[in-house]
């Protein structure tokens, strides 16, 4: 599979914009190549007011207001750190690999941007250890940058961090530049009071920091040109499961979801359900998903979220409960283990699932009763995005239970959504 | 200022400990966890509250302020 399809021909007005410059199967965009796309790198005053006033939100799942962020940081007493998440443990998601892997520099620029304007010297790059071509690709960019004193003031740093589901937490991601493991941590504060080494950190995913880079040459008016003036820009989205094409598309938010499948080569057959915004997200039938536009303000009602932008087809064939015991028991096995009702909950609702899908019998009111027990009791929100996932399970396969219950699901089962590892 | 329990779940070994000296405000789940009520302490169990406080064995139970209506 591959994500070459990400560079492919505008929507709408403006697009592509991060993904801007790239052909099937180019390599990497050089520092020339990135400056000659996107025009003179920007200055680092004023970034933070263009920012607010673009409305960006961070892109790595949680949609906090990227220009609060930068403030809050700013600030700060103490000299900020910059924390540049390119973790992305999510394997049905790879558009931050896409990013670093394709064009490397605008994330590079971001997270120095952002570091001269909160006034931070030091930026870390986390980047999955295992993503072997994305941290060649990124030391390679490391290396033109130092070269050519492209940052000043500001030093870039490289950090390979374990893969894992939670390592992106941003309290497990400080943890891990500090030379700890990747475990969230008990908060508050939160990084962006004290984080690395006490520091006041700005962790932010690696497309918003792309996305600043934008915002500081062309300010929020062009930002704000696509999208909504509540979610404005576009947005990078992982297309996976029963598509033509898998791959990274960016498109405008607000965009329907038609539209972006008909981009990635459309469904192959019928889709059985749609998963939209990857394993701490909802799955959603496709009646509710016909004509559903990609903002969270539309997805609420359906009970979905953009999350970091992960959609992923599940074929008509496929078992939908199936998918979802197996996505569990994964999901159950990335807790960090340090919190009761995650060590104990997820595992347990795992277990309630591959009851069901396997026909062993009624689990649904332990299942009920669990999930409700163990929304908000992490010290972080692993536990409450496995709950989302298996609580949109248990009813959008509803028809799907009372079939296996009278062991008569025809379904096609095994591994379809991928446990571990990207879906690259 | 009204107070609320609040439980450090990394700390937390579900010694159950809580839940006999607050049972008005925690309970424990399936595998002895607690489960809080975020309801503000009353003045009169702010003293029990306080007393479980001090006898968590990890030192896990917190006394938060009550920001949030529930």
């Amino acid at each position: 599979m591959t994500s070459a399809a990400a560079h492919e021909s505008a929507l709408d007005y403006g697009l592509p914009r991060l993904l801007a410059g790239l052909r099937p199967g180019s390599g990497p965009l050089d520092l020339d190549t990135h400056l000659a796309v996107h025009g003179r790198q920007p200055s680092s005053s004023g970034l933070i007011e263009l920012v607010s006033e673009s409305g960006l939100r961070g892109r790595g799942g949680a949609g906090f207001p990227a220009g609060r962020k930068l403030e809050a940081v700013a600030s700060a007493r103490r000299r900020p750190v910059v924390l540049a998440n390119g973790a992305e443990g999510e394997p049905v998601s790879f558009k931050d690999k896409t990013l670093l892997r394709r064009v490397p520099h605008l994330v590079l620029e971001g997270a120095a941007l952002a570091a001269a304007a909160v006034g931070a010297r030091e930026a870390f790059v986390a980047v999955d250890r295992a993503a072997y071509e994305e941290v060649e690709v990124v030391s390679w960019a490391l290396d033109q940058r130092r070269a050519r004193r492209a940052d000043r003031g500001v030093t870039l740093r490289l950090v390979l961090v374990p893969s894992g589901f939670v390592t992106g937490e941003e309290s497990a991601l400080v943890s891990v530049v500090e030379g700890g493991p990747a475990k969230p941590r008990f908060t508050p504060p939160r990084p962006f009071e004290k984080g690395i080494r006490g520091a006041p950190t700005l962790v932010q995913n690696v497309e918003t920091l792309a996305h600043m880079a934008l915002v500081g040459r062309h300010g929020p008016g062009w930002f704000r040109a696509l999208g909504t003036s509540e979610e404005p820009g576009s947005a990078l989205f992982t297309v996976s499961g029963a598509i033509a094409r898998s791959g990274v598309y960016e498109a405008a938010l607000g965009t329907p979801l038609a539209t972006v499948l008909a981009q990635a080569g459309d469904v192959r057959g019928a889709p059985g359900a749609f998963l939209l915004g990857g394993y701490f997200g909802s799955w959603v039938d496709p009646e509710a998903a016909h004509g559903l536009a990609l903002l969270d303000s539309e997805l609420a009602p359906a009970g979905a979220a953009l999350g970091a932008g992960a959609i992923v087809v599940l074929p008509e064939a496929a078992c939908g409960l199936d998918q979802a015991a197996r996505v569990m028991r994964y999901l159950a096995a990335e807790s960090a283990g340090q919190c009761g009702p995650c060590v104990h909950g997820l595992g347990a609702v795992a277990g309630a699932l591959e009851s069901l899908a396997n026909g062993l019998g009624d689990s649904r009111a332990h299942a009920a009763r669990w999930l409700e027990e163990i929304r908000g009791r992490g010290a972080c929100r692993h536990p409450d995005g496995a709950v989302r996932f298996a609580e949109s399970a248990l009813t959008v396969f509803r028809d799907e239970v009372n079939l296996h219950l009278r062991n008569r699901c025809g379904g096609r089962r095994g591994e379809f959504l991928p446990t571990g590892g990207s879906v690259r | 200022m009204s107070k609320r329990i609040k439980v450090n779940p990394i700390a937390c070994d579900g010694s159950g400990l809580c839940a006999e000296l607050l049972p008005e405000r925690i309970r424990l789940d399936d595998w002895g966890y607690p489960i809080v009520d975020p309801e503000p302490l009353t003045s009169e169990l702010t003293k029990h509250a306080e007393r479980a406080v001090d006898a968590c064995p990890k030192m896990a139970l917190l006394l938060a302020k009550a920001a949030r209506a529930t």
